[in-house]
């Protein structure tokens, strides 16, 4: 009986062998010299005296052989053969190295060999396109930074700075005609007084608070705020409000309070109860004058 | 053993609690052994000492306002803004020298009213739902912008593409295991980059109370707190975003609020119940940006000049000391 017959019958097939990784349907081989991965009588390279591998090394390929001559010499026992970087040329050496051996082993070098350089040519072609970094996150970073910014969304008080800033804006005139409320305007009215301003100025803002009271008082009802209709009711108006037009003043009477398209939350589907009136005093221009706040 | 002048009952429910309870002093609550009676013995303190705090809070008041106009100014409790490390790149509103410097920075020919923002909105490589959502809603918050798929394409072959098509800027949403997490901002004839970290996204169907959707109308914008010199340029480059004139009618606006370095975005939109109050409603898409570095030229990871980085060592150990 041969000793590496003993070998397999022992290690590989009863007893216990380190390489062996055993799973529900195959046996696997660990061992590193091993030509197909599977823990096979005619693969187990510790059970063949006569036994070859394809392995790679920082990208080039080497053909190792074991001899049976050297078996006592474990230091030399595998005897390595760089390959050339043609494929082809590196199968013909393969095949030349090992002639006169069995089919089986030559087949599966020339087998891992073509896969080995399947694999490499892969890892050259990713590494030209973008890799992507990836950055380990710190747990405790993330905590902190959450919670950080839970805080700070709490000190913002967000709604009530846009209001204040919104309100802010408002005073400051920056919506110039577009929103009239009484007193506005007579704050309004007051400064002009008070600067002194052309008497024209003062007129006109006089007859702002008088179209500002009617308008409160009837209650005019915007109901749509697109842009369509508003070109609809302009041809519609135009004919009809003509002396208001030869006042000039830039009221745009989508009173504030009337539109609807824009539900406030308090205010909900409630708007409807106003008969549905869509009357427009005047075309509306954009105040040429915008701030923007920086 | 040293349980006060009551005697307790075992099961806790003693002798009601009197007006006043007299523990000897050198008693303490956490020596009773017996679980139950130190929970009650414990609660009973706990009682004593809010209606102690309660009386020292009336008489403090009472006599704040027998004092009436002598009394001392309230005292202003301290929070971290007010804490705030004094930074000396803070904008004074009158210098002059950063009004120079934005008069001729990479945001003039938009200040100055020579362009108009067109922005392209991508993102990073396979984008999951989520962001993809993300993107088609902010695309719906700021005009005249773009949403377009990177197909696995490199950041530095798009963007002279997107300068040969006249676009103003440029936003990378990054994902990561479907969620955005990160934005690169890029204001594209050579203007600076921003990279931030973003976090806390909500899209339009996560908002409680929200409205309509956001019409086409140009909305104004609101920048809050961008107080250093850093968080100047940051908040125009915010402000590059957005074309110059709103459209009033529209009543949108987007926030973009710093608060400890943390820049919160919100679109509401207004209306004006009175001239004294103003109702906001939410509407579009939320998320907060936290700034990790702000880049000189467009896009470049590796051979960038970085005009600021956030360097953890050295940037966070203070609480009280922000850069934005």
């Amino acid at each position: 009986l041969s000793p590496l017959q003993v070998v397999w019958s022992m290690l590989g097939n009863r007893q216990f062998c380190s390489y062996k990784m055993t799973t529900k349907t195959q046996n696997f081989c660990r061992n590193e010299y091993n030509l197909t991965g599977l823990c096979n009588r005619s693969s187990c390279p510790l059970a063949n005296s006569q036994y070859a591998t394809v392995r790679e090394e920082k990208g080039r390929c080497y053909l190792y052989m074991k001899a049976i001559e050297r078996a006592a010499f474990p230091r030399r026992l595998w005897e390595r053969v760089l390959l050339s970087k043609n494929y082809e040329k590196a199968l013909e050496e393969i095949d030349e190295n090992l002639i006169y051996w069995p089919r089986f082993i030559r087949h599966k070098c020339k087998q891992r060999f073509t896969k080995i350089t399947q694999y490499l040519i892969r890892i050259r072609k990713l590494t030209l396109k973008r890799q992507r970094k990836l950055v380990p996150l710190r747990r405790k970073i993330e905590r902190r930074e959450n919670r950080r910014e839970e805080k700070a969304l709490i000190a913002a008080q967000l709604d009530n700075a846009i209001e204040k800033e919104l309100l802010e804006r408002l005073k400051q005139d920056t919506y110039g005609d577009i929103y009239n409320f009484p007193i506005h305007a007579f704050d309004k009215a007051l400064q002009q007084q008070d600067a002194e301003s052309e008497s024209e100025s003062d007129a006109e803002r006089e007859e702002d608070d008088d179209d500002d009271e009617d308008v409160d008082k009837r209650e005019f009802v915007e109901a749509e705020d697109n842009e369509l209709s508003d070109f609809e009711d302009m041809d519609k108006l135009e004919t009809s409000s003509e002396e208001e037009q030869e006042e000039e003043e830039e009221v745009e009477e989508k009173a504030s309070h009337s539109k609807s398209k824009g539900k406030t939350p308090l205010k909900g589907p409630a708007r409807r109860k106003r008969p549905h009136i869509e009357i427009e005093y005047e075309e509306e221009t954009e105040p040429s004058t915008k701030t923007k706040a920086a | 053993a040293g349980e006060g002048s009551e005697s307790v009952a075992g099961d806790g429910a003693g002798p009601p609690a009197p007006e006043r309870v007299l523990f000897p002093p050198t008693f303490s609550v956490s020596e009773i052994k017996n679980k139950q009676r130190r929970h009650f013995m414990f609660l009973r303190w706990k009682q004593q000492q809010r209606k102690e705090k309660l009386a020292l809070k009336k008489k403090r008041k009472k006599e704040r306002e027998a004092l009436g106009d002598k009394a001392p100014p309230k005292a202003v409790p301290k929070t971290i803004e007010n804490q705030r490390v004094y930074d000396e790149t803070t904008v004074d509103p009158n210098d002059e020298e950063v009004a120079f410097d934005e008069a001729t920075d990479e945001f003039a020919p938009y200040f100055n009213r020579q362009t108009v923002p067109k922005i392209l909105i991508t993102t990073s490589d396979r984008p999951r739902g989520r962001t993809v959502r993300f993107c088609e809603q902010l695309a719906t918050v700021i005009p005249n912008s773009h949403v377009f798929y990177r197909r696995g394409l490199a950041l530095k072959r798009i963007i002279p593409q997107c300068i040969a098509r006249d676009f103003t800027d440029l936003i990378v949403i990054n994902e990561d295991r479907k969620i955005p997490n990160g934005l690169v901002l890029s204001h594209l004839p050579d203007g600076p980059t921003a990279h931030f970290r973003m976090s806390s996204v909500r899209l339009r169907k996560e908002i409680k109370r929200k409205g309509k959707e956001p019409t086409e109308h140009v909305p104004e914008v609101i920048l809050n707190n961008f107080t250093t010199r850093l968080g100047h340029s940051i908040g125009r480059m915010f402000a590059a975003l957005f074309p110059h004139d709103p459209q009033f009618i529209g009543r949108q606006v987007a926030t973009f609020h710093n608060q400890r370095d943390y820049i919160f975005f919100r679109f509401h939109r207004y209306i004006f119940k009175s001239e004294k109050k103003v109702g906001i409603q939410e509407l579009g898409p939320r998320f907060t940006l936290k700034l990790r570095s702000l880049q000189k030229g467009t896009f470049d990871s590796k051979f960038g000049e970085y005009e600021w980085i956030h360097k953890r060592r050295e940037m966070d150990t203070s609480r009280r000391k922000f850069h934005l």
